[in-house]
Formats: C-alpha cells, structure tokens, sequence
C-alpha cells in the first residue's frame, strides 16, 4: 500500500472543473432559442389578457359578430395548419440528407404561410374600409395589436424561411443550416400553437359575446 | 484487485460516452427528438379534429348555450396546445437534462399568473367601481 501525496501545485484547493469538457459550436442553440420563444409567449400572454380585459369595450362600435367570417377565420386556420406539416416533412427529408426534398418542403411551407398572411391583410382591409380601424374602440386596438403581433411574426418567419432556403441552395445541409433549419421549426410551430389561442379566444369566443 | 481492473477498464468507456453526449447533442438524447413520419401524421390528425369540433361547435350553434360552449372550446384549445408541444414541437421531459421542460413550466406560470391576474383585477374594477348614475339628479 502506498499512500499517493498530492503534488504541491494541487495545494491551493480548486472548486471548479479545470479542464473544460468539451462543447459542440451550436449546441446550447437549441435550448437558448427555446427559452427566446418561451419569452416570446410572455409577450403574447400580454397581449391576450389585454384582449380579455378590453375585448368587450366596442365603444358603440362593430363588433366581432359584425366583423368576423368564421369561414375565412377556419380557411386561415387551415392554412396555418397545414404549413406545420409540411415544415414537419422538410425537417424529415433534412434527417434524410435529401436536400431537393427538403427545399421543395420549405417552399410548399413558404406558399402556406404567403395564403395566410394574405388572408389576414384582406381581413384587416376589410375590416378598415368598413370603418373598423384600430382607433375606433378598445376592442379593435387590442385585436388589432393581438392578431397584428401574431402576423407579423408570421412574415419574419417567412423572411426567415426565404433566407435559409437561399442558405440550403448555397451550402446544402451542413451542421449550421440544419441547425438555423430547426430553430425555424420551432419558431413555425411556435407560431402556430399561439393561432390556436387567436381563434379560440378572439375569433369563436368573439361569436359568442 | 479484479474490481479496480474492472473499473478502470470501463473509465474510458464512460469518458467517452458522456463525450458524445455532448459534442454530439443535435442527434443525441441530449438534444431535440426529430419526431417521425407517423408522430407528425398523428400530431396533424388530431389537431384538425380539434379545430374542427370547435369551428363546428361555435358556426352551428350546436349546443344553444354560450357558457358550455365556451368551456368546451377552451378545453379543446388546451388540448390541442398539448398536442402541438409533443408531436410538432418534439417536447418531453429528458430533452437538454431536463431544463427545456423546466424553462416550459416556469413560462406556464408567469403567463397564468399574467392572465388571470389580470382579468380578475379588471373584472372587478369594472364591477365595483362603475359609476353610478343617479337619475334623480337629472335635470
């Protein structure tokens, strides 16, 4: 038996790890990107109970029985829902490494997500040539704050989508780009479950007022 | 003696896995499942049941009464913000050790307490303090 004595350089005692264990580049991306979204649903949180306390303030003014088209509201929703899948299938032909696959995926996706956003912008001229204007009401300030927000984080996904497609063509499916490509699957999903909240609590409750 | 063999036999075995863990945290346990085909197909499946009953609920005025129905359509909306978490976002307990789930719970909470909080407090304000009109005052 032999007793092992520390070396004298060990003496002044050490309460971290020495050696850094190794960490891939990217690879706390995903749960600090996470945690970007969870802020995110922070602000949509804001943005509802805004809605909830000021939703039935009409000022004398339209309505949601006045101003809603379930039919486009449910076409809408359609369209969102559908972009989830196929995003889902482009993340599939990613894992397969086919890179023409996953490129048409995106563009189907990309197509949904124009429809939607082109269905929401001729909601709202509808709505504003009707006289229905955020300045109008409480009601229409928060809707239009609440379901604006939502679109316009639907547009900074699809500017997103373009510019990774165009980074896919360029590099094909490296580490980085399917990286960037998931972080935009969680950001689309994201988006997506946030609709869920839109539809229900402003468009169907809004009918039920 | 055979013991101390043993464990330093399966030291660098140990080493490396947890190395992998690491470096390799994109396509280990460590990072985010991918979901498959029929995770995604099941995920799409229910969420259009689940927006449809409501759509149907609300446009058909099946029920004939808003509170039901209003409670049912939430309850749906829950349901399908579930669904969405596990089959589109990939969420489980175990993805990042654990923490993603962590910084999902906390989320839940600041985001109810924001929520109810609010339409309590500004429901109340409203009933209480309405003012009231006294007629007899009128002119």
């Amino acid at each position: 038996m032999t007793v092992v004595v520390a070396p004298p350089r060990e003496a002044a005692p050490t309460f971290h790890l020495v050696d850094e264990h190794e960490h891939a580049e990217g690879g706390s991306t995903m749960l600090g990107f996470w945690i970007y979204l969870m802020s995110d649903c922070l602000i949509f949180a804001i943005l509802f109970a805004t809605f909830g306390v000021l939703g039935g303030n009409y000022a004398a003014g339209p309505g949601p029985r006045d101003l809603f088209d379930l039919p486009l509201v449910a076409v809408n929703t359609t369209m969102l829902l559908l972009s989830s899948i196929t995003y889902g299938f482009a993340m599939l032909s990613m894992e397969r490494d086919r890179v023409g696959i996953t490129q048409a995926w995106l563009a189907i996706t990309g197509v949904f997500g124009l429809a939607f956003i082109g269905i929401e912008l001729s909601e709202f001229a509808h709505m504003i040539h009707e006289g229905a204007t955020p300045q109008r009401s409480a009601f229409l300030s928060s809707f239009f704050t609440l379901v604006g927000t939502h679109g316009l984080h639907v547009t900074f996904g699809l500017v997103w989508l373009t510019t990774l497609m165009v980074q896919v063509a360029r590099h094909g499916l490296i580490q980085a780009n399917r990286r960037r490509l998931m972080c935009l699957s969680m950001f689309w999903h994201f988006l997506d479950v946030i609709w869920i909240g839109v539809f229900t609590f402003v468009y169907l409750m809004g009918m039920l007022r | 003696m055979s013991n101390e063999i043993a464990s330093a036999g399966s030291l660098p075995h140990g080493h490396g896995h947890t190395g992998h863990g690491h470096t390799g945290n994109e396509h280990a346990h460590g990072g985010h499942a991918h979901g498959s085909l029929q995770s995604y197909l099941i995920g799409f499946g229910l969420s259009v049941i689940l927006t449809a009953i409501p759509f149907w609920l609300v446009m058909g005025d099946v029920l004939g009464n808003r509170e039901t129905t209003a409670i049912l359509i939430t309850f749906f909306a829950a349901i399908q913000v579930v669904v969405h978490m596990i089959y589109f976002l990939h969420m489980n307990t175990r993805a990042e050790e654990g923490w993603t789930i962590m910084a999902l719970i906390f989320t839940i909470i600041m985001v109810v307490i924001a929520l109810t909080g609010s339409l309590w407090v500004m429901y109340h304000l409203n009933v209480n303090m309405m003012p009231v009109h006294d007629m007899s005052q009128m002119p």
